[in-house]
């Protein structure tokens, strides 16, 4: 199985394609789950996890699914693996799967995973595909990690439940409500967007 | 004929005399009155929170501007009047530490993020007010009484109204601020004085401070008429809380409030029913805050609803 330009469609998962910052997509679970680290760090996996593998299963039947009923055929797919992934955080996690709730079935609806399939697995190759998902899910999972690493912080005085901040840290109370998600997802949007207009001005010159 | 006379410009013809920093002096004027009741009745504490925050703001002001590369622009006082005011909502015991971060997001966030003077939506005190209390809720409903140095904590007359049904209230004490509460909303005494100055040098528009505070009086008169028991009258409801610090001072606030008449009825008007469903049926003891904030959110919309129209049209 040939994969061109396979490095190039691993990196842009990962900066200049990020599903967060420059597409702006799933934004549902980063705002929700990211609470504590650990939680979008859950999220992130399984988030990767079936983006993988609807991706190797969605590029290799790419040619049979006629294109009329092909979205239907996507979500079909997505579902069954979201099934998987909910039902094995339910068997071996079972306090972060009561965490994350609803979140967990509703990949099924994460906007990064079906427009992944439309925009590049239905057109590529499954070398091509798997990597795209694999920088993808990466990309996506850092920046759930960053973000709950920064709530957590702030909020709680902890990252991934080790203790940084000392006893006289008084907690954020706003880092573990929504406001708090809002706030500092927009400043990391801005902050990326920011470096990244840096980066291509410099590199431009 | 003199060619040089003949000059064509586009409109507008007349200026007024008015300008940013005049504004902003004449507002510190206005609060001057309310700034020695604070000092008065909360000491030092409020001396020190007062200086903290407006040395603050200035200085977080000048720092962002200098790092977003725009003009520097702290000669125009609105940093000093965002640190006055924001120091005024702020209750007497809030650590200093508390008062930075609360003047950082005063400026930052809320002013400087959006484009600085002019172009902010919500109200910079206000916005940095309901981040705290969403941040530290313990710190921001510590109540001090007036008049005492020690940290005896007592609950607000809305406090003691809404969650006691004490509905013994001292009015006197309720008019010249003898009663624990927010730094500079205490004293309904001074707050009017501050007020009338800015009526009389024309620096605020009469029909906000009045469709609100109307509004208040109206509602709480109705529902004191209907349950007398439970609810109290429409003077106390003027009087207690932050109501007439935010319908004088940060209401009429020119860039968040909007610019035509009827806005400005409906801005007020709005503003008072907002507080008073939050007084009344929630589970918060004061809504002037969140009131003001969802107005100022309403802002763009009423402008454009009640833009007059065109002659001729």
């Amino acid at each position: 199985m040939h994969c061109k330009n396979c490095g190039k469609e691993f990196c842009k998962g990962l900066w200049r394609e990020n599903p967060i910052f420059f597409q702006v997509l799933g934004m549902c679970p980063t705002l929700a789950v990211t609470t504590k680290a650990l939680f979008g760090f859950s999220m992130g996996m399984a988030t990767t996890f079936v983006l993988i593998s609807s991706s190797l299963v969605i590029s290799c039947i790419r040619k049979l699914v006629p294109p009329q009923v092909r979205i239907a055929t996507f979500t079909v797919i997505i579902a069954t693996f979201v099934t998987c992934a909910d039902y094995f955080l339910k068997a071996n996690f079972y306090t972060i799967s009561k965490e994350l709730g609803p979140y967990v079935p509703l990949i099924v609806v994460n906007c990064i995973i079906l427009g992944r399939q439309e925009a590049f697995v239905s057109k590529h190759s499954v070398a091509e595909s798997f990597v795209d998902a694999v920088g993808m899910g990466i990309g996506f999972s850092a920046v759930l990690v960053l973000l709950g690493s920064i709530r957590e912080l702030l909020g709680f005085g902890t990252i991934f439940y080790y203790k940084i901040l000392g006893e006289g840290f008084e907690n954020w109370v706003i880092m573990a409500l929504p406001a708090g998600a809002f706030i500092t997802l927009g400043f990391l949007v801005g902050l990326f967007n920011w470096l990244n207009s840096k980066l291509t001005s410099a590199h431009k010159i | 004929m003199k060619e040089e006379n003949l000059y064509i410009s586009p409109g507008p013809h007349i200026f007024s005399k008015e300008s940013t920093p005049g504004l902003m002096k004449d507002v510190i004027i206005a609060l001057v009155p309310a700034i020695f009741a604070s000092i008065y009745f909360f000491k030092v504490k409020a001396f020190i929170l007062l200086l903290v925050s407006i040395v603050s703001c200035v200085v977080f002001e000048a720092a962002i501007q200098f790092l977003m590369k725009r003009k520097i622009a702290i000669s125009d006082c609105s940093a000093i009047v965002t640190g006055i005011l924001f120091a005024m909502v702020m209750p007497p015991s809030l650590p200093i530490w508390v008062c930075i971060l609360g003047c950082f997001v005063a400026i930052g966030l809320a002013k400087q993020l959006f484009g600085g003077l002019g172009f902010n939506i919500f109200n910079p005190a206000l916005l940095a007010r309901a981040f705290l209390a969403a941040a530290f809720p313990t710190f921001m409903t510590r109540w001090n009484h007036p008049l005492s140095l020690d940290a005896v904590t007592g609950a607000t007359p809305l406090g003691l109204v809404k969650f006691s049904h004490n509905l013994d209230i001292n009015y006197r004490d309720l008019f010249i601020g003898n009663v624990s509460g927010s730094l500079g909303e205490t004293s309904a005494l001074a707050l009017v004085i501050g007020g009338l100055y800015l009526l009389i040098k024309k620096a605020i528009d009469w029909r906000i401070p009045l469709g609100y505070i109307g509004t208040v009086f109206i509602i709480s008169f109705l529902t004191n008429l209907i349950s007398p028991d439970i609810y109290a009258g429409g003077l106390f409801h003027i009087l207690a809380g932050g109501l007439l610090i935010g319908a004088i001072f940060m209401a009429t606030d020119p860039v968040t409030s909007p610019v035509t008449k009827t806005g400005r009825w409906v801005f007020g008007i709005g503003c008072g029913a907002v507080t008073m469903v939050i007084r009344l049926w929630s589970g918060l003891p004061e809504g002037v805050m969140y009131a003001i904030l969802l107005m100022n959110a309403l802002m763009p919309l009423l402008n454009r609803m009640t833009r007059p129209r065109r002659y001729g049209t």
